[in-house]
């Protein structure tokens, strides 16, 4: 697999506001499982860094790397089954290949997690408050019991839970949907992390309740400076609340930049495939949508070459390149911006207008 | 798809429908209160948005439309019939009129049976002996669907998601059904493939002529299949009029902050211009006085707390709203205008 330069990558980022060197930083993650239909190649070669205070989006549909980069980050592969290469460093130290126990005391510590379903992320026999606190203890050796409900009840309160001293006795399936989700980010939150990885974490709830969870995360990561990996299917979200944009396919990044940049200058034909195909509230709802043709590759037996090439409208354009060679992640010319595609600049520029339409 | 289809009888008519369910609590039991009456219509060819969050009774209404459940109260007329309470054999009949698609493509299709055989069995349940044969039917409807005849015989597994709600779509039309209720039946699709199925409705809609029953929580998704659409909350419809009147003058508060919370791909991170609704729906198990959606409502007031608000029109036109503070009806912003052709 040529690889692609990785430089440009970190170098031309734009910085962070007040310089702040990332937190996070990923370089040509490679993660595989071994399963009896054969090897899951699931990430391959995907780097990409998080400054504190910053919020970089990862995009992509099932089965396109996005989560398992996010559990990747979080050390939570079962190394029995999963082979992990490249260099994952949270705040200059290399998480790859650390032993369970090391991981463990960065974990909810340094580097805290939100999932989509807070209904199996938490326990159900314990009272919500007793959980947080004891993620505050095991973290903080000294504390005592009354300090840790203290915390506990005091990040309930953050994140919008009223009479947070009370509900803290209350047992999780005694929460709506978005209360839990609240817990969820007071668990996570309670020791002040760094870097929060939160996969779908808005996904299961009903779009009134989103806004509102999105909304918290947005008010707490100002508060905290926290650096944010968000990982969500949905553009609308990434819109809302990233500074920075990944879009992943077939496990490799296909774009990568700010949100302006990929959102409203997107290069990569599947990013024109997921702007033109979702139904937005704008525009003409008499149109027909303009999907993407054919369903996402098998992860064990990925497409040669371009993995979209079987599904981009352009794969003729190529020179059959696009079959046989893995397009390079490179600068578009715009800095920080990147794009794997053997479409030449001017054809995409060309053909950008007709893929996405009155979209954008 | 902007006008009104002529056609005057209403396929489907449906008045104070609800559906209570007792709950065990303790020692006693209270009343989950899923539906709580509930009119609307839908005219042949016409697809009915029905929109809301969780627990806002959608689904609920969809399975009794189908007699999957007995309602509570309230009468369902299809063609003019009462079809409230059919049951058995007397049920027969409808459902060669009156389909569903249900959400999950993955548990909705019996795993051992092939695709062919899962759409041949409503045809031999119902006794229909098409021209050409079964065989050839089922072919032609996986063709409809946009999925290849020759794979009558594979299985479920062997498919993709969007490729099983082709088939649950190919056995709803196999009985050439007048109308279809079809509950999330793309939410739980991969976005590329959603659009596919999107449009796959709206050439049914076209082709077809069929009538639908569109049950979505994604506004986005019902703006592009629906000729009318019924917002639901807490059991009640609190607004129902044309597509676009609803999303151009919604005047409900609900309707607003609904539109206004879904996140949109041209507004960005600084930009903060939405509603914020507080707190999350009220439980239906609570009786809830006046209006259900006071409790997170910013215009309430003590009048919305005693009287609770009628579905009414206001103006004269066919937007119906129960609110004692609607909207004014100019448009919420000049943008969502734009591209949408106004209805008279």
């Amino acid at each position: 697999m040529p690889q692609p330069d990785r430089e440009p990558d970190l170098a031309d980022r734009e910085p962070a506001p007040e310089g702040q060197p990332p937190y996070l930083t990923v370089r040509d993650l490679n993660v595989r499982f071994r399963t009896e239909d054969g090897v899951v190649r699931a990430v391959n070669g995907v780097s990409f860094s998080v400054a504190p205070g910053r919020t970089l989006g990862i995009v992509g549909e099932s089965g396109s790397g996005k989560s398992v980069t996010g559990l990747a980050v979080l050390g939570l592969h079962d190394p029995r089954r999963t082979e992990v290469a490249g260099e994952i460093l949270v705040d200059g130290r290399n998480i790859v290949g650390l032993g369970e126990s090391q991981v463990r005391r960065l974990r909810g510590r340094s580097v805290a997690m939100v999932f989509q379903d807070p209904l199996s992320a938490l326990h159900p026999y314990y009272p919500v408050g007793r959980q947080i606190a004891e993620a505050y203890r095991v973290h903080h050796r000294s504390a005592s019991r009354a300090d840790a409900r203290a915390q506990a009840v005091r990040m309930l309160g953050r994140v919008g839970i009223p009479q947070p001293e009370r509900r803290a006795d209350r047992y999780p399936h005694e929460f709506s949907g978005g209360m839990r989700q609240r817990v969820m980010i007071a668990m996570a939150l309670v020791n002040d992390p760094a870097l929060l990885v939160a996969d779908e974490p808005t996904t299961a709830l009903d779009v009134t309740v989103q806004a509102q969870i999105l909304d918290l995360l947005a008010d707490l990561q100002a508060e905290f400076h926290t650096a944010i990996v968000l990982i969500t299917h949905d553009l609308g979200v990434v819109s809302q609340v990233a500074d920075d944009v990944l879009v992943m396919y077939g496990g490799r990044a296909v774009e990568q930049g700010s949100v302006a940049q990929v959102l409203r200058d997107p290069q990569h034909p599947y990013t024109w495939g997921l702007l033109a195909s979702v139904p937005t509230l704008r525009g003409d709802p008499d149109a027909d949508l303009t999907p993407i043709s054919g369903s996402p590759p098998s992860m064990i037996h990925l497409p040669d070459g371009c993995a979209f090439h079987p599904r981009c409208r352009y794969a003729d354009r190529t020179g059959g390149r696009s079959a046989t060679e893995v397009p390079p992640l490179l600068p578009t010319g715009e800095p920080g911006h990147l794009v794997a595609c053997h479409l030449s600049t001017v054809d995409r520029e060309a053909l950008r207008g007709t893929a996405i339409g009155a979209q954008v | 798809m902007s006008t009104d289809p002529p056609n005057a009888v209403p396929l489907l008519a449906v008045q104070g429908l609800a559906k209570h369910f007792p709950v065990r609590e303790g020692f006693g039991s209270r009343i989950l209160r899923a539906v709580d009456g509930v009119d609307f219509e839908v005219r042949a060819g016409e697809t009915l948005g029905l929109v809301g969050e969780s627990g806002c009774g959608k689904t609920t209404t969809g399975r009794m439309l189908v007699r999957l459940l007995e309602p509570t109260a309230g009468r369902i007329r299809f063609d003019g019939r009462d079809i409230t309470h059919l049951r058995g054999r007397a049920l027969r009949p409808l459902r060669r009129e009156l389909q569903i698609i249900f959400q999950d493509p993955y548990s909705s299709l019996n795993p051992r049976h092939t695709v062919g055989k899962i759409i041949a069995i409503p045809l031999q349940a119902n006794g229909i002996r098409p021209p050409g044969g079964i065989r050839n039917r089922v072919r032609e409807l996986l063709e409809i669907v946009g999925l290849n005849p020759e794979h009558y015989n594979r299985y479920p597994h062997e498919f993709s998601g969007g490729q099983r709600q082709r088939v649950g779509i190919a056995r709803a039309l196999a009985v050439q059904p007048r109308l279809v209720v079809a509950d999330e039946p793309v939410s739980a699709l991969d976005v590329s493939i959603q659009a596919q199925v999107v449009n796959l409705l709206r050439g049914l809609q076209r082709d077809l002529g069929l009538g639908f029953v569109f049950i979505a929580h994604d506004l986005a998704v019902v703006r592009h299949l629906s000729h009318r659409v019924a917002v639901m909350y807490l059991g009640k419809i609190v607004e129902t009029g044309a597509r676009a009147d609803i999303y151009q003058r919604p005047q409900h508060p609900y309707t607003r902050a609904l539109l206004s919370a879904v996140p949109d791909i041209e507004r960005s991170r600084e930009d903060r211009g939405r509603i914020r609704l507080e707190g999350d729906v009220a439980s239906p198990l609570e009786a809830v006085s006046g209006c259900p959606f006071r409790s997170r409502c910013w215009k309430a007031r003590d009048r919305c707390a005693v009287e609770e608000p009628a579905l009414v029109a206001r103006e004269g036109r066919e937007q119906l709203v129960a609110c004692h503070f609607p909207e004014p009806a100019p448009a919420v912003s000049t943008e969502e205008v734009r591209g949408e052709p106004v209805a008279g």
